[in-house]
């Protein structure tokens, strides 16, 4: 072995030493710039390679290629070590307690238990085909009343069961067409819907009505759905098969609704609907007791309804609503009956005490 | 209207427990509230007694102890305190264990020593009168040990009806006993006015004078002489007791008794003290006041109708007698009135005088004339039967029967096409004339006659459809739904569902709850104070006329205060962040009777932004940016082209005020509250709020364009602009979109420095990022720079801003 070999091998054992000696990819770093960089002996040694005589050159070159590659073999090998320790230390230093609360994400709203009613409502109805129309909730003894075929003598005129406004004028007259007064209900808006529409016309009026009265099922201010198919040929048989829809939609597909004659001025015939009772089975609890809920009879009443009244027909005659050529039929229910029937909600004054835990619930 | 069970039966009495009854009621139109029992509960322990012995109480001077046979046996021995009870007297018993008509069980006792096995009834005792002076002494050809409930009618059943206001002729027995006749098919009495005993001729006792027809179609009197005024018998007593009526003397008590059964109020006379046997029906005089038997002195107005005699007014027409000419214990002659009056005068009148009377409530429903002559007729039986009265011969009659009977055409295609079901006519024939309507019939149905007593309620062929209906239709109504054949004409706007508004308050108000915002639904109503605390007395507000109370007198014109309501009855209960929002009308007074109501959505944030965590455990408060992000995010989700600008409304803080504009229009407010109205709602950090009113957006939506984005890069630039402080944001953002031009893409503030040293005193430096970009071609250098040179000239030029180099 020529002298160059021998020293070729030496520098190889001193770079490998120094290679195996560093503890870090930095000191791996300055180990390859010692032995391999532009100033370390081999790489001058294999610049030098050309002074040599023939004889030796080919000899003493390969000699110090081949230790360059191993070497850089070397150290990439030590190199992809030294990284991956060196990662575990630093993924080990970068633990968290796992257990800790997580970030929250912004938290949801709710919409209101009767806005989420009303909706309910008022989509069940535009997938029947029904227009939602609004009114306003200042009206008229007209609209309120007499277009509506209310008598004079009608009990709910008066200002214990009506709020009015106040003119400046001392005490409203509750007879006066124009008396300006609070909605009792939805049912204004029939009349104006006509007006603004000739025949046909399927509409809902969803809205907020006011009549002087307060306790757990009584709310100065509430909210109904009033409804108006009129059409050449509507019969009542319409407004059960109706109403039976909306019932499964809302309350469950097992439902049934009956038909009880009542009195409406605005409506001839005049029924009350109760739907079947969707917390017990025949007026009696799972466990053998009286069904609180619809207080053991089966049936629970939810709305007021019937044939529009020829006389309302005859208020928009002029719209052509001729009471011998059109006919059709009216309902009118409480947002909040329905929710609380609903959701189990036991006084209706929770609804308007807006405190979040309630509100949170639905 | 209570209707004893014993009561009705006499004249329909179908087999049917209570409830049963109740039901097939409830099912054809007469809907009962209730079932009340009245009197004593379970009738075995109570018996006819006979006092065998009554002797003195040892110890007790006013007691008796008596031996009474009660017909098992043993007699017992019962002490009464009665004054009347004597040896020998057939009396009503009850025994130990008796349920008491109050509820109570009677026990064994011991009275002062003595032993008492039961007690000797007096009436009130069983609830079948009100005379508590002393037992009741029965016949004494009843045996002793016989059942007191076939005695007396000390057991009974009351429905409790709520009697619809187009039924008045359900406001008498008789009229329930028709319905009940038609829902069930039990048989129906004739009726009870069929045989009047009145003797004919002339009556002239006393002269009448209508003077007011219209407003009082029938006026009829007869009178008695040889009256014997007294109690009345148990079996009426009994009757009145049960439909809650307080039995008073004979005479008194026939008048109720009959109106009771009939529905026609009646009123007696005493004759005698009617001042110079003269009575006239007219309208008051403005300020006319009279005494009624209630004690009361009314001041009566025009329009009122009342009788009068040679003294002045004696009663007010139809609602309630004088206490001038009452019936009193002496009374001998009696003339007895029963008339018919307008409804809605009595309406109004009870109305304004606040005074309403079982008459008034009958009469104000409109009656019919025919039913005076039927009270009439029933009256004078009870008035020869019970008070030994003579009748004078003859009736005054003024006004006599109504109109003659109407007849309405029933078609049958009529019938089933409004109803959805057939309904032969045989069987609505059969229905009618249940419910007392003739029917005859004709080629295409039926003619139907209307009874007297119903005249009023039925008039129309509409109206004959629904007794067929609520009898013969509702239960085997099938279920359809409309052939729905709605045309599209040109002139007819199609079917929309839920129009773009309402499409709009949907997306609005989901968006804010997606924000975390929790919707309330407050009051439409509030107090004066709530304006004064939020500056706005002055601004005008719509009042009730009767409003609930104080707090409830006004229409909010700002849905902010019902906000802070809710927000602090939160706060008062533990909430630590509060963030509300709610949707609805306000009410502002514009020209007309009625106020505009702009449909808003308003919100209101207090305390953290975010809840602490161990990450972020003080969270900033929500300030005007917390608010103003929630209003972006909200208007941003429905696109909406907003902007602000600076102040607000009276109670935000003046500095952190700003009016929200849509499209070019005021769409609401934007701020922290006043510290003042924040104190006021007991807050002392930051609130802040928004309201927007939803009409106003709407009018500014506009469909989405399709813009190319993505084919061609953009170029972003920052530029750093000092103004001087008053210089608004929005001000430099305005002018650099304009001489941006088409090119600008989008120019954002990022950041906002004040430095006296290095901005000057008074100035602030504005970051801001500029985007270019062009959608058919990749911009260059220099046109980019071209730009950004004319916005530093524009920014320089008017708002006197320095671009400072980057």
């Amino acid at each position: 072995m020529s002298e160059m070999t021998e020293r070729i091998a030496a520098l190889e054992r001193a770079a490998r030493e120094a290679i195996d000696a560093a503890a870090t990819t930095l000191e791996l770093e300055d180990a390859r710039v010692s032995h391999l960089g532009r100033r370390a002996p081999l790489p001058n040694l294999l610049r030098g390679v050309a002074e040599l005589d023939p004889a030796q050159r080919a000899q003493v070159g390969r000699a110090a290629n081949e230790a360059r590659r191993a070497l850089e073999e070397a150290i990439e090998r030590r190199g992809g070590d030294l990284a991956q320790a060196e990662l575990r230390a630093r993924l080990i230093a970068e633990g968290v307690d796992v257990t800790l609360d997580a970030d929250p994400l912004p938290a949801v709203g709710r919409l209101h238990l009767i806005t989420q009613t009303r909706r309910e409502i008022e989509d069940v109805f535009v997938a029947l085909g029904y227009d939602v129309v609004e009114g306003p909730e200042v009206e008229t003894v007209h609209y309120n009343f007499d277009a509506l075929n209310h008598a004079p003598t009608h009990p709910s005129r008066l200002p214990t069961d009506t709020f009015y406004i106040d003119t400046g004028s001392g005490s409203p007259d509750i007879f006066a067409p124009d008396t300006p007064l609070l909605r009792v209900h939805t049912s204004p808006m029939q009349v104006r819907a006509m007006e603004a529409q000739p025949p046909p016309i399927y509409v809902i009026v969803p809205g907020r009505v006011f009549r002087p009265d307060s306790d757990a099922t009584h709310t100065p201010q509430f909210h109904q759905i009033e409804g108006l198919a009129i059409d050449t040929d509507i019969t009542l048989a319409d407004l059960k098969g109706t109403l039976l829809t909306f019932a499964r939609a809302i309350f469950g597909e097992q439902r049934e609704v009956r038909l009880r004659p009542h009195f409406f001025p605005f409506t001839e015939p005049s029924v009350e609907v109760d739907v079947s009772c969707f917390h017990c089975t025949g007026g009696v609890t799972p466990d053998g007791q009286r069904c609180p809920l619809c207080k053991g009879t089966a049936w629970i009443e939810i709305l007021g309804s019937g044939m529009v009244d020829p006389n309302v027909l005859l208020a928009v005659s002029d719209h052509g609503y001729d009471p011998e050529r059109v006919q059709g039929f009216a309902f009118g229910m409480g947002i909040e009956r329905i929710a609380m029937l609903k959701h189990g909600v036991p006084d209706l004054r929770l609804l308007y005490d807006n405190d979040i835990r309630l509100l949170e619930q639905f | 209207m209570r209707v004893p069970l014993r009561w009705l039966h006499e004249y329909c009495a179908p087999e049917l427990t209570p409830a049963s009854l109740a039901e097939r009621l409830a099912m054809s139109g007469t809907e009962v509230e209730r079932i009340e029992h009245h009197g004593v509960g379970g009738a075995e322990a109570f018996v006819v007694g006979r006092v065998l012995a009554a002797e003195r109480h040892p110890d007790a001077d006013r007691l008796r102890v008596c031996t009474v046979d009660t017909g098992d046996g043993e007699p017992s021995q019962i002490v009464c305190g009665a004054p009347n009870v004597a040896a020998g007297q057939t009396v009503a018993v009850a025994r130990p264990g008796a349920v008491m008509p109050d509820g109570t069980r009677l026990k064994r006792a011991r009275l002062r020593g003595q032993e008492s096995n039961g007690m000797i009834l007096a009436e009130d005792e069983v609830a079948i009168g009100t005379d508590h002076d002393g037992i009741m002494v029965l016949d004494d050809s009843l045996a002793a040990g016989t059942p007191l409930a076939g005695v007396l009618p000390i057991s009974d059943d009351v429905l409790v009806v709520e009697v619809t206001p187009n039924r008045p002729d359900c406001l008498g027995i008789y009229g329930i006993a028709r319905e009940v006749h038609a829902a069930t098919g039990a048989p129906l009495a004739p009726e009870p006015w069929s045989q009047d005993p009145a003797p004919e001729g002339v009556l002239d006792a006393v002269r009448i004078d209508v003077r007011c027809p219209d407003l009082c179609p029938r006026f009829t009197a007869r009178a008695f002489e040889e009256v014997r005024i007294g109690p009345s018998p148990p079996w009426l007593k009994a009757r009145l007791m049960a439909a809650g009526q307080r039995p008073i003397s004979n005479v008194v008590d026939i008048t109720n008794y009959v109106m009771m059964l009939t529905g026609q109020p009646l009123h007696a006379f005493d004759l005698d003290r009617i001042a110079g046997a003269r009575l006239v029906v007219r309208t008051a005089h403005d300020g006319e006041t009279m005494q009624t038997l209630d004690g009361q002195t009314r001041t009566l107005s025009s329009g009122m109708v009342l009788i009068a005699d040679g003294d002045g007014p004696t009663s007010i027409a139809g609602i309630m007698g004088g206490e001038r000419s009452e019936v009193h214990s002496g009374t001998t002659r009696v003339l007895m009135e029963v008339a018919n009056w307008d409804g809605a005068n009595i309406h109004r009148t009870s109305l304004a005088l606040g005074l309403r009377s079982e008459a008034s409530t009958r009469n104000e429903k409109g009656l019919q004339p025919e039913q005076a002559m039927q009270a009439q007729a029933i009256a004078t039986r009870l008035m020869i039967d019970l008070c030994g009265a003579r009748p004078l011969p003859g009736t005054i009659d003024i006004g006599g029967d109504g109109p003659p009977p109407a007849t309405i055409r029933l078609r049958d295609a009529r019938v089933s096409g409004l109803l959805g079901v057939d309904v032969p006519r045989d069987r609505c024939a059969e229905i009618l004339t249940a419910l007392g309507f003739g029917a005859e019939p004709a080629p295409d149905g039926l003619d139907v006659t209307v009874p007297s007593f119903r005249r009023s309620d039925v008039t129309r062929e509409a109206d004959l459809i629904e007794e067929v209906a609520r009898l013969g239709a509702l239960d085997t109504l099938p279920a359809t739904l409309p052939a729905h054949r709605a045309r599209v004409d040109s002139d007819r706007r199609a079917s929309v569902g839920l129009t773009a508004v309402q499409r709009l308050r949907r997306r609005v108000t989901d968006a804010l709850a997606a924000r975390g915002l929790h919707e309330i639904v407050g009051w439409s109503f509030e107090g004066p104070e709530t304006a004064q605390r939020l500056g706005l007395a002055e601004r005008p507000a719509t009042a009730l006329a009767n409003p609930m109370s104080a707090e409830q007198s006004r229409l909010r014109t700002t849905l902010l205060g019902s906000l802070l309501d809710a927000g602090r009855r939160n706060r008062a209960r533990g909430a630590g962040a509060v963030r509300l929002f709610e949707q609805g009308a306000v009410y502002l007074p514009g020209g007309g009777a009625r106020p505009d109501e702009p449909y808003r959505v308003g919100a209101l944030l207090a305390g953290p932004v975010r809840p602490a965590t161990w990450r972020d455990p003080r969270p900033p408060a929500s300030d005007f940016f917390a608010a103003k992000g929630v209003m972006a995010a909200t208007l941003d989700a429905v696109r909406a082209p907003w902007t602000v600008r600076r102040g607000g409304e009276p109670f935000l803080h003046p500095g952190r005020a700003a009016t929200v504009l849509v499209g070019d229009e005021v769409a609401g407010w934007l701020g922290e509250l006043h510290p003042g109205v924040a104190e006021a709602w007991d807050w002392s950090d930051p609130v802040a709020a928004f309201e927007l009113d939803l009409d106003v957006v709407a009018r500014h939506l506009s469909v989405a364009r399709y813009a190319d984005l993505t084919s061609f890069p953009e170029v972003r630039e920052d530029l750093a602009v000092v103004v001087a402080d008053t210089v608004a944001a929005s001000d430099v953002l305005d002018v650099v979109r304009q001489a941006g031009g088409a090119l600008l893409a989008g120019a954002e503030v990022f950041d906002v420095y004040r430095d006296e040293l290095r901005v000057g005193a008074g100035n602030v430096s504005l970051a801001l990022r500029l985007r270019f970009r062009a959608g058919d071609r990749t911009l260059t250098d220099d046109e980019v720079a071209a730009r950004r040179r004319r916005i530093a000239e524009a920014l320089a030029q008017r708002l006197q801003g320095r671009v400072r180099d980057s």
